[in-house]
């Protein structure tokens, strides 16, 4: 970005200030003893100049928000243009529940919607399941069928608003049931707009919410892309996830690169399947956390943006910039969350919102206080909503596009970061790929490590965490704790009775025998799964028959 | 049989999150003990058999979906059924206040939430195994 006279000189002019300036100040006043390292243990220099940017070429590097490679942003205005979609993720208890936190929120401003899924239909059981002891409702709403569905959409503007669905070994299954209960309200499928999470590749990774063995899942995500490619042209089909990576206990640059070379997986796949690049990447879509380093969190948004761009083009010669351009949602770090003195959990979250917004999230979810305690109250998640309203309105960091781009700092960590994911894409290639990585467990081991370290670190005092190793109070908590309404779990089970009583059960048997055979050939599942949804098969029906089909995986164990 | 202190790790319920009881289980592998992990998603049944096999000193259990109370005392009774009641019990993970007087009355002597120590965790151990007799148990 300089010239080589102007960086010479430049190089002389660090030695004097070193010499002199530096050595005096330090005679007198030593620094702190550190260590000096981000959130993922990187050591951090004391000064950066232009020489540390200085192998940057502009254009090529950093160039234009809204053009290749897109380091600045995914659009030319950014937040000028359009502020991010606050898209608060909830869900507990029944449908019913839910379905009034949503209209809560909405009316409370925010902008689009999340759904979050109790652990029973993540991992494809009705609620009445034996196996789900203990958790209906508890991580988010209990969704058993087509009935649940259309209670927990009631009244909700899904013409003029997307929603956001976070759910992924089921999520065909679950995406059909959205599909079906809107048509059923009269809105057409291509007008239905929204993000199915749908990230298979990450379950395996980190969050293990997996049912069946790579291969079929990545068969029935490829599907959806090429059913959403067909017939869904407003829909994301896949929200490429580095949060529960991160969450598990991975650097950011290990959450960088994992993410990204799962989203070149689906790509694979989709291109295997004969599918266009340009007609599915732009549907693509990724979801990254945002943790305490500041600095680090806003270079890893940029040089995924970089990296996925020169990708696309380089690799699987896209054409379209829409392809080439990653977009993405962002959550604060719930695991930097503490349960001591909760109410500075509102301090942490307000960095890591800033830090997204200043690195270009297109949507942001903020995480509630009392998150290391249990589910959002609604007092909480309140809190946590009018926390990105002030950034986005009062803080000034939304006048203009990309502040912190060609900082010495910010770019030089985009530039390490960059550096640390394709030694990571080397390392994932030599074993085979992904999937054989997966199964060899390399991301598990990688990120256990850094999660093991990170403790190390806390407990040695390297690194501060306030309320937790120092500054510690010793008062008890006194924060609201979410309840949930004692009967919504009656409610549901009441619910699911009546839809095995009353649906056609001869249709039932019908469709699913036909998802059962179109599951052991070669069909795009999505119709089969729609018309099942429609005669109110119940999601564990579903599941059971490709559970049947594909089998089930057990993981190796890691420690 | 060593005299090493073995302890069984364990994720019962449906939740994924592993990242508490791996770090807790590499800890105490660190610190000298016998470590088994399970794995995920184990039942009751599976947790209580796998102990007994293993003849563990000591079980602990990380759940973060708040199931906890449906399925700790579930892990308690079946123990006493097979008169390991004598195996010590701790828990981690998202445990709200209200509910550890409760898991202490039916048996867990500790609970380590989100910011644990470790080290707290090894001395809370080594402490309330070597206070017992670590004769075989009856039956």
């Amino acid at each position: 970005m300089f010239d080589h006279a102007f960086l010479a000189q430049l190089a002389q002019d660090e030695d004097r200030w070193s010499e002199t300036t530096l050595q005096q100040s330090l005679a007198r006043m030593p620094e702190r003893s550190g260590p000096f390292m981000t959130t993922s243990s990187e050591p951090i220099e004391r000064l950066y100049t232009p020489l540390d940017t200085a192998a940057l070429d502009y254009a090529r590097d950093i160039g234009f928000p809204g053009e290749y490679p897109f380091t600045r942003g995914a659009h030319p205005t950014m937040h000028r243009g359009r502020l991010w979609t606050m898209r608060m993720f909830a869900g507990f208890g029944s449908a019913e529940e839910t379905n009034a936190r949503f209209k809560y929120l909405l009316a409370e401003g925010q902008t689009g919607l999340s759904v979050a899924f109790d652990l029973p239909t993540l991992y494809g059981y009705d609620s009445d399941a034996p196996e789900t002891l203990g958790e209906f409702g508890k991580c988010g709403v209990a969704i058993s069928s087509l009935a649940d569905m259309e209670v927990l959409l009631d009244g909700l503007p899904l013409d003029q608003i997307t929603t956001s669905m976070t759910i992924n070994s089921p999520a065909a299954p679950v995406w059909a049931m959205y599909i079906v209960a809107a048509e059923k309200r009269g809105i057409p499928r291509d007008k239905l707009g929204g993000t199915l999470q749908n990230d298979i590749l990450k379950e395996y990774i980190a969050q293990k919410e997996f049912i069946f063995p790579p291969r079929p899942s990545m068969r029935l995500v490829t599907d959806t892309i090429e059913f959403g490619m067909r017939e869904m042209p407003r829909w994301n089909t896949i929200s490429i996830s580095g949060y529960h990576i991160r969450e598990a206990g991975s650097t950011a640059a290990q959450e960088l690169a994992f993410t990204l070379a799962d989203g070149f997986e689906y790509v694979r796949w989709a291109v295997e399947r004969g599918l266009p690049v340009d007609a599915f990447a732009p549907r693509l879509s990724f979801f990254f956390n945002a943790h305490n380093d500041f600095f680090e969190e806003i270079a890893k948004y940029r040089a995924a943006r970089r990296i996925w761009a020169r990708t696309l083009r380089e690799q699987f010669g896209a054409q379209s910039d829409l392809s080439w351009r990653l977009r993405f949602h962002t959550q604060t770090a719930g695991a930097s969350l503490t349960a001591q003195q909760p109410e500075i959990n509102v301090v942490r979250v307000a960095l890591q919102a800033l830090a997204a917004v200043l690195g270009g999230t297109q949507s942001l979810h903020t995480n509630s206080l009392d998150e290391a305690l249990a589910l959002p109250s609604e007092h909480a998640a309140h809190t946590a909503l009018r926390t990105q309203q002030i950034i986005a309105h009062e803080s000034g960091v939304t006048n203009t596009v990309d502040p912190l781009g060609g900082s010495y700092f910010v770019e030089a960590l985009t530039d390490r970061l960059e550096r640390d994911a394709l030694r990571m894409f080397a390392q994932i290639e030599s074993l085979g790929g992904v999937i054989p990585a997966i199964e060899a467990g390399y991301f598990q081991r990688e990120i256990a490590d850094s999660a093991a370290r990170y403790q190390r670190e806390i407990e040695l005092g390297q690194r501060t965490v306030v309320g937790v190793n120092e500054y510690v109070e010793r008062q008890p908590i006194n924060v609201p704790i979410l309840k949930m309404d004692p009967d919504g779990e009656r409610r549901q089970m009441a619910r699911l009775e009546r839809v095995r009583r009353e649906r056609d059960s001869a249709a039932v048997a019908a469709r699913l025998g036909a998802l059962s055979e179109a599951a052991a050939g070669r069909a795009n599942l999505m119709p089969y799964l729609i018309d099942a949804v429609s005669a109110y098969a119940t999601l564990q029906e579903m599941m059971d028959v490709l559970r049947g089909v594909f089998g089930i995986y057990q993981e190796p164990v890691i420690l | 049989m060593t005299d090493k202190i073995r302890v069984l790790i364990a994720k019962p319920g449906l939740d994924g999150h592993d990242r508490g009881a791996k770090v807790v289980a590499r800890a105490l592998r660190d610190a000298g003990m016998e470590v088994i992990y399970t794995g995920l998603r184990q039942t009751p049944e599976m947790i209580v058999e796998a102990a007994i096999q293993e003849d563990v000193d000591c079980i602990g259990l990380s759940i973060l979906s708040n199931a906890h109370m449906a399925i700790f005392p579930k892990i308690v009774e079946m123990l006493r059924r097979e008169e390991r009641g004598d195996i010590l019990l701790f828990a981690g993970g998202i445990i709200p206040d209200d509910d550890v007087p409760v898991l202490k009355q039916i048996g867990f002597r500790g609970i380590f939430g989100p910011g644990a120590d470790t080290r707290d965790i090894i001395k809370f151990i080594e402490t309330a195994v070597a206070g017992r007799d670590r004769a075989p148990a009856a039956g």
